[in-house]
């Protein structure tokens, strides 16, 4: 049994998802590899030789791999595939992305969000915006899977020592092509793995207010910012910062929502989090069930009240 | 150009399940089913395509009971042209589903498929991609834009870090996220007319398309739940307990 984990990253560094995803394979038995697929990427196999546990880096570079095209991607987990039992993705955009066509075309099931390994073939997932866990047992004789990060701890970034093997970069679909991107730039902790999250609803009635009234709180915390959907549908933030079924999952120290209602959507993205906080004038709001301190109050004054007294 | 949507029936959104007792499922006995609301924004676009002259004819096609009819008669009342339901009682996942939809993309031919990114049953957010690995095409996952022009689609998705734009050649499967659209109401003359589009029947053995489950559930648990918290009365209080009690700050 050997797992492979499809490291995100962006040529010069791994991302922290790749490290949860590691933990996760290792649960499932047997050596970690890892594939690290991109663009002048050679910093990224180095970090990622360095992963504890990770027995191997296989690095593939070339400019179709730059952006992560699905189906250059896909292609290029394929072609080195055959022996892995288990291949993994974070369940990241691009994870999610791109899995599904590497199951699709090895004819097996895929686990999707897993949030725990039982054993080498049996997972725990969460279903109906996580009202429910499912524990699911494939009998397909590769696991594709896709993990969410908050289920494991992440593995150590230093300590391990794998060699790093170049593998042929497959070719160009010629189907697709990046066009562009617009990618906020922030000095504040990354969304999925930050230890302190401040978040905001609708309730701040425009994208002035949030900002105004949000980003004091989570600059005193040294925090990263969310927001719910409606916020975000209603352009108050942008939609990186969604939290919610649909958007990310996240599971901080400490969650901080002012003027979000709390939707079955939302909690989905939520409700693993260690201590939540919930501020809120409606006292019937849903958020308040799952909140461990609940404050009753206007937010536009009791979220600069709570910046002053931190 | 002719477009897919696949559209799958599921648990209304503003339903709490509940899982059973004897921990085999969700209970959706007698449960309030509607269309996803993912694959509601994908029959919204495709019939915008159709409105601006892109599309010539929109397929809703559903695959499960027999109820999923009562789904594509409301994706036929948003616009679809006609309807296909591919009807087994068998538990269907995404994998057998993206082979289904293969076998009616290679009988049908369109330009696109679009469909909703994930099912909020399963959560699985697979369909789209495996359909587009197993008929060969692109994908673009995510969408919250949608441009179709000279063979091509242009499409912004919703990554992780804001937006990205990527265009894919034509025929093509395309995701819907929550911004590409807002569906528009169902209007009763257009419920009424939908009832006379046609809605043909086949099977997954009509397809050739062995649609048996992989994954076994083995169980359905509740998830971890929150010990009760406490309300607060004031911002002093509020601070002092995150600092000594929960020691989070």
């Amino acid at each position: 049994m050997t797992s492979l984990v499809i490291a995100e990253h962006d040529n010069a560094s791994i991302k922290a998802a790749t490290l949860n995803t590691v933990t996760a394979a290792a649960a499932c038995g047997g050596d970690v590899h890892v594939l690290v697929a991109g663009h002048n990427a050679a910093e990224a196999a180095k970090a990622a030789a360095q992963i504890a546990g990770v027995a191997k880096v296989l690095h593939a570079d070339g400019e179709q791999l730059a952006h992560g095209l699905a189906e250059n991607l896909a292609a290029q987990v394929l072609a080195i595939a055959k022996d892995y039992s288990h291949i993994l993705f974070p369940a990241t955009a691009s994870g999610k992305n791109t899995a599904p066509r590497v199951a699709a075309r090895l004819d097996v099931a895929q686990v999707s969000d897993i949030s725990r390994v039982d054993s080498p073939d049996t997972f725990e997932r969460p279903i109906y915006a996580g009202n429910a866990i499912a524990i699911v047992q494939s009998a397909d004789p590769v696991k594709v899977i896709t993990v969410r990060t908050t289920g494991f701890d992440a593995a150590p970034a230093t300590g391990g020592s794998a060699a790093v093997e170049s593998v042929a970069a497959v070719g160009d679909s010629g189907k697709s092509s990046f066009v562009g991107q617009e990618i906020a730039k922030s000095d504040r902790p990354e969304l999925t793995a930050a230890k302190i999250i401040v978040s905001g609803g609708r309730a701040l009635g425009s994208s002035e207010k949030f900002n105004e009234v949000i980003t004091p709180l989570a600059d005193k915390l040294g925090a990263a910012i969310g927001a719910s959907r409606a916020a975000v549908d209603a352009g108050y933030a942008p939609n990186d910062l969604q939290v919610g079924q649909t958007g990310k999952i996240v599971a901080p120290q400490l969650y901080i929502a002012a003027g979000i209602s709390g939707a079955i959507q939302h909690l989905a993205g939520m409700k693993d989090s260690k201590v939540i906080v919930a501020i809120n004038k409606d006292p019937e709001a849903p958020i308040f069930s799952v909140a461990d301190y609940g404050l009753e109050a206007d937010l536009f004054q009791a979220v600069p009240e709570l910046v002053k007294a931190l | 150009m002719k477009v897919l949507v696949p559209v799958k029936r599921v648990v209304d959104y503003n339903v709490k399940v509940r899982v059973k007792s004897d921990n085999t499922g969700v209970d959706i006995a007698n449960v309030k089913m509607s269309m996803n609301p993912f694959d509601e924004i994908a029959v919204e676009e495709a019939v915008r395509l159709k409105e601006k002259g892109v599309a010539t004819e929109v397929i809703a096609v559903s695959c499960g009971v027999q109820q999923c009819q009562e789904t594509l008669r409301t994706a036929m009342a948003i616009g679809a042209d006609r309807a296909i339901l591919v009807q087994t009682d068998e538990e269907l996942q995404p994998l057998a589903v993206a082979k289904l939809l293969k076998a009616l993309v290679d009988k049908e031919q369109p330009g696109l498929v679009i469909l909703g990114k994930q099912a909020i049953d399963d959560d699985a957010n697979q369909t789209g991609q495996m359909l587009a690995a197993l008929a060969d095409l692109p994908q673009a996952t995510f969408a919250s834009k949608v441009e179709v022009a000279d063979g091509k689609a242009q499409v912004t998705r919703e990554v992780d870090g804001g937006l990205e734009t990527v265009a894919i050649t034509l025929p093509a499967v395309v995701t819907t996220d929550l911004r590409l659209n807002e569906p528009r109401y169902v209007t009763l003359p257009n419920i009424m007319k939908a009832k006379k589009k046609p809605l043909d029947t086949v099977t997954p053995a009509d397809l050739g398309v062995d649609a048996a489950p992989r994954l076994k559930t083995l169980k359905v648990m509740e998830p971890p739940k929150r010990s009760a918290g406490q309300k607060v009365p004031d911002v002093a209080t509020l601070v002092e307990k995150l600092k000594n009690e929960a020691k989070v700050i």
